[in-house]
């Protein structure tokens, strides 16, 4: 809120009506959006979009950003059983200045209670907790000329947020969309996509029925789409999807050209070599090994450690570490400054170390 | 007498008392498998209200008191609903939420680590003070600053002196001006006295409390009279009775937690190589109850249930009643005493205390059931001095900066 009301003079001059607490407090039990303590949305619409998915349309309250690139994930902490629990996802919807309300689309996974409870339990009216956008999976602006997409699944939430930029921007360069789906039944904006394709000649659309017609084989790539060598790629899918289209396009060369997302948290590498974490403030200490995390060992140690998504996207998890060393699981790095600020979620002891909680 | 070992006391075996211990973490653990859904609604409608009796007593001060007919009728409302907010916010709130008993919740906005409480001690002195300090020596003389505040003689094992004799006054004046003697609590003054305090420790400790503290008067006798205008004598007074009535009534129930007759004090012996179990037991020993109706409990923020609040300091409050019933049950399978009364008796017995302590032992009778152990010159321990911490206690930090600034 810009102009000529000084807010930030107003409200820290309402510090003084409310200390210890700020107005933002007292002004949340009016409105819940009315605080910018903690980010929060009101859930105002779920909408479904096939048997398993659904598009919560969320309107954010003081504090939001309404400039996320598309592609970008959020992070939504939604309180079950009492307990806030936090999940990133996409966000499907087009970035808008003037905009009140963001898109989020969630499948609901087989034992993912957190995306069941999204999708089937979530009623409009609720609060949930936001994080601002975050990652770099976007697509520039100008787009480049020549777009190839390759997805699987609920991997188009992102996808669906960049082909709605480029569609209100009217900037639509030549677009080739690979969308495989396990059936026509699951396929996500399936109808959404056919009206895209009708609208902009040079969007072009191939859907993959995997259930009937198999995987998408890379080597076919030449078939389906002859000038994807001079394509800008951008990929977003299940893990073992992922995995073969960056061998593909490293055995060619192009891995430059390759844009990926990943949901899943795949700890790789020989993990940390284990030891004791001590917890500064409790005193209580745990004895792990290379492949806990130093979340997962708090918790294991009744400390209340805070977290987030677990899967190092949203640093709900970051704690000090104030002496030893810790590796990030997903990619062997190494942190061990004094002081340095860890995600908890992915990292795990290198040696004995001490954490500020 | 003070303790020198409690399961020897208690004439408890090594296998009865390990019983006992791993009884207690079973109940511990059903309340942690339990907490849910109706816990996080319960904190969250108390929180609701506490702020909506905030609101309620300020717009009643501040617009009720300019018509002549209304003015005192709304100075009386004014000042209650303020004092029912600062009671509220001190002891079933800021005193339980400071202990982490809702940090399961993973909500940063009802979190032990950035709770700043309505009262002009500092959050993070009081998780020092009393989170660490207070929970674990529970009782322990020398070592627990609570057994009178470095004030007042609670414990015939405590030397007399003949500035004791005053002690019935400075009861007084404790219990009246409760927020700044908790508020200078952490500080030690007895140890700032004898120049064993780190001076830039106590430099910054005070930096705390002088902008913590001056906040609390600005808006209670500053801000809130200079918007009431003309009036401006009427709130401040009310605002400064809302003040005394919640220090009188903190007062009374944190002196019916620890004082009367049945709870016990310990030796330094007791504490070396204590066990969990023992540790347990120093707890149920050192504690003590009164009994009331739900909301005597929730006004005095469950600590009508000290000894089960001793137990397990980071569950959640409003599972202490439920939690008694099988604590008391646990009290009568291995004979230990539990400590409860009427609130009016538990605290008539920490003001006799407070009186017969006044004066050397020799002209009073102790109240406990067996004559005290020979007084010996304690120091106070500092915190290099004391065991290693244990766990459960809450957590309290010294690193985070509580304050929170605008944003």
């Amino acid at each position: 809120m810009s102009g000529t009301i000084p807010w930030e003079r107003v409200r820290r001059a309402g510090d003084k009506l409310t200390t210890p607490l700020l107005p933002d407090d007292y002004l949340r039990l009016l409105n819940p959006l009315w605080s910018s303590r903690e980010l929060r949305g009101r859930v105002e619409k779920v909408v479904p979009e096939t048997e398993d998915a659904a598009t919560l349309v969320i309107r954010p309250g003081w504090g939001w950003r309404y400039d996320h690139k598309p592609g970008q994930y959020v992070g939504i902490g939604v309180q079950v059983d009492g307990k806030f629990q936090w999940r990133s996802y996409s966000v499907s919807s087009a970035p808008r200045r003037s905009g009140r309300t963001i898109a989020i689309t969630v499948r609901a996974m087989p034992e993912g209670l957190m995306s069941a409870h999204l999708v089937k339990g979530l009623e409009p009216g609720t609060i949930v907790r936001l994080a601002l956008p975050e990652g770099d999976f976007v697509l520039p602006d100008p787009p480049p000329e020549k777009v190839l997409f390759l997805v699987g699944g609920s991997g188009v939430t992102p996808v669906m947020a960049m082909l709605r930029t480029l569609d209100r921007r009217g900037s639509m360069p030549d677009v080739v969309l690979h969308y495989s789906s396990p059936t026509e039944e699951r396929m996500i904006f399936k109808r959404e996509i056919d009206e895209l394709e009708d609208k902009h000649e040079h969007l072009t659309v191939h859907r993959l029925y995997t259930d009937t017609d198999g995987m998408l084989e890379l080597a076919d790539l030449d078939e389906l789409c002859p000038d994807w060598r001079e394509r800008e790629t951008y990929a977003c899918g299940p893990g073992p999807m992922l995995d073969a289209i960056t061998e593909h396009f490293e055995t060619t060369g192009l891995e430059e050209h390759l844009h990926l997302e990943r949901f899943s948290l795949e700890l790789g590498g020989d993990g940390g070599e284990g030891g004791t974490i001590t917890f500064r403030n409790s005193g209580k200490t745990v004895e792990t090994d290379g492949a806990t995390t130093v979340l997962e060992a708090g918790e294991e140690a009744g400390i209340g450690m805070p977290f987030g998504c677990r899967m190092g996207i949203c640093h709900t998890c970051t704690l000090t570490l104030v002496s030893g060393k810790v590796r990030d699981l997903r990619n062997g790095d190494e942190f061990g400054q004094p002081n340095e600020p860890v995600q908890t979620c992915i990292t795990a002891a290198v040696g004995d170390c001490t954490l500020d909680i | 007498m003070a303790i020198s070992d409690v399961q020897e006391y208690m004439h408890l075996t090594d296998e009865e008392i390990e019983q006992l211990g791993r009884e207690l973490d079973a109940i511990r653990k059903d309340i942690e498998e339990s907490r849910g859904e109706k816990d996080a609604a319960y904190i969250n409608r108390l929180i609701k209200i506490q702020r909506g009796l905030a609101v309620a007593g300020r717009l009643t001060l501040l617009l009720g008191t300019h018509s002549k007919r209304t003015r005192i009728p709304a100075a009386v409302a004014g000042s209650t609903l303020l004092a029912l907010h600062k009671i509220l916010e001190n002891m079933e709130i800021g005193h339980n939420v400071m202990h982490g008993q809702w940090d399961w919740m993973n909500d940063p906005e009802i979190h032990s680590s950035n709770w700043e409480w309505d009262t002009a001690q500092p959050a993070e002195q009081w998780k020092h003070s009393h989170n660490y300090v207070h929970h674990q020596f529970t009782n322990v003389l020398g070592y627990d600053n609570d057994i009178g505040y470095g004030i007042l003689r609670m414990a015939r094992e405590q030397k007399w002196h003949p500035m004791y004799l005053g002690q019935p006054v400075y009861n007084a004046l404790l219990a009246s001006l409760f927020q700044w003697g908790v508020a200078l609590h952490d500080l030690d003054i007895e140890r700032i006295r004898k120049g064993e305090k780190d001076p830039k420790e106590m430099k910054r400790q005070l930096k705390q409390i002088v902008r913590k503290g001056r906040n609390q008067a600005l808006k209670d006798y500053v801000v809130y009279p200079v918007l009431a205008g003309p009036k401006w004598r009427t709130t401040m007074a009310a605002n400064a009775a809302a003040n005394l009535t919640r220090n009188l009534w903190a007062y009374v129930i944190i002196f019916c937690g620890h004082f009367p007759d049945g709870a016990l004090h310990f030796t330094e012996e007791e504490i070396e190589d204590e066990t969990r179990a023992e540790w347990y037991l120093r707890q149920i020993l050192g504690a003590a109850n009164f009994k009331g109706g739900p909301l005597l409990h929730i006004m005095s923020g469950n600590l009508g249930f000290q000894i089960e609040h001793h137990l397990f300091p980071d569950l959640p409050s409003n599972r202490y009643a439920e939690i008694s019933v099988k604590v008391r049950a646990l009290c009568e399978k291995y004979d230990i005493p539990y400590t409860t009364g009427p609130l009016h008796k538990q605290y008539g017995q920490a003001l006799r205390t407070i009186i017969k302590l006044s004066v050397p032992n020799s002209w009073t009778s102790s109240d406990q059931p067996e004559p005290p152990t020979p007084s010996r010159t304690r120091k106070r321990k500092s915190d290099d001095e004391r065991p290693s911490r244990i766990k459960e206690l809450g957590v309290w930090s010294r690193s985070k900066s509580t304050e929170r600034k605008a944003s």
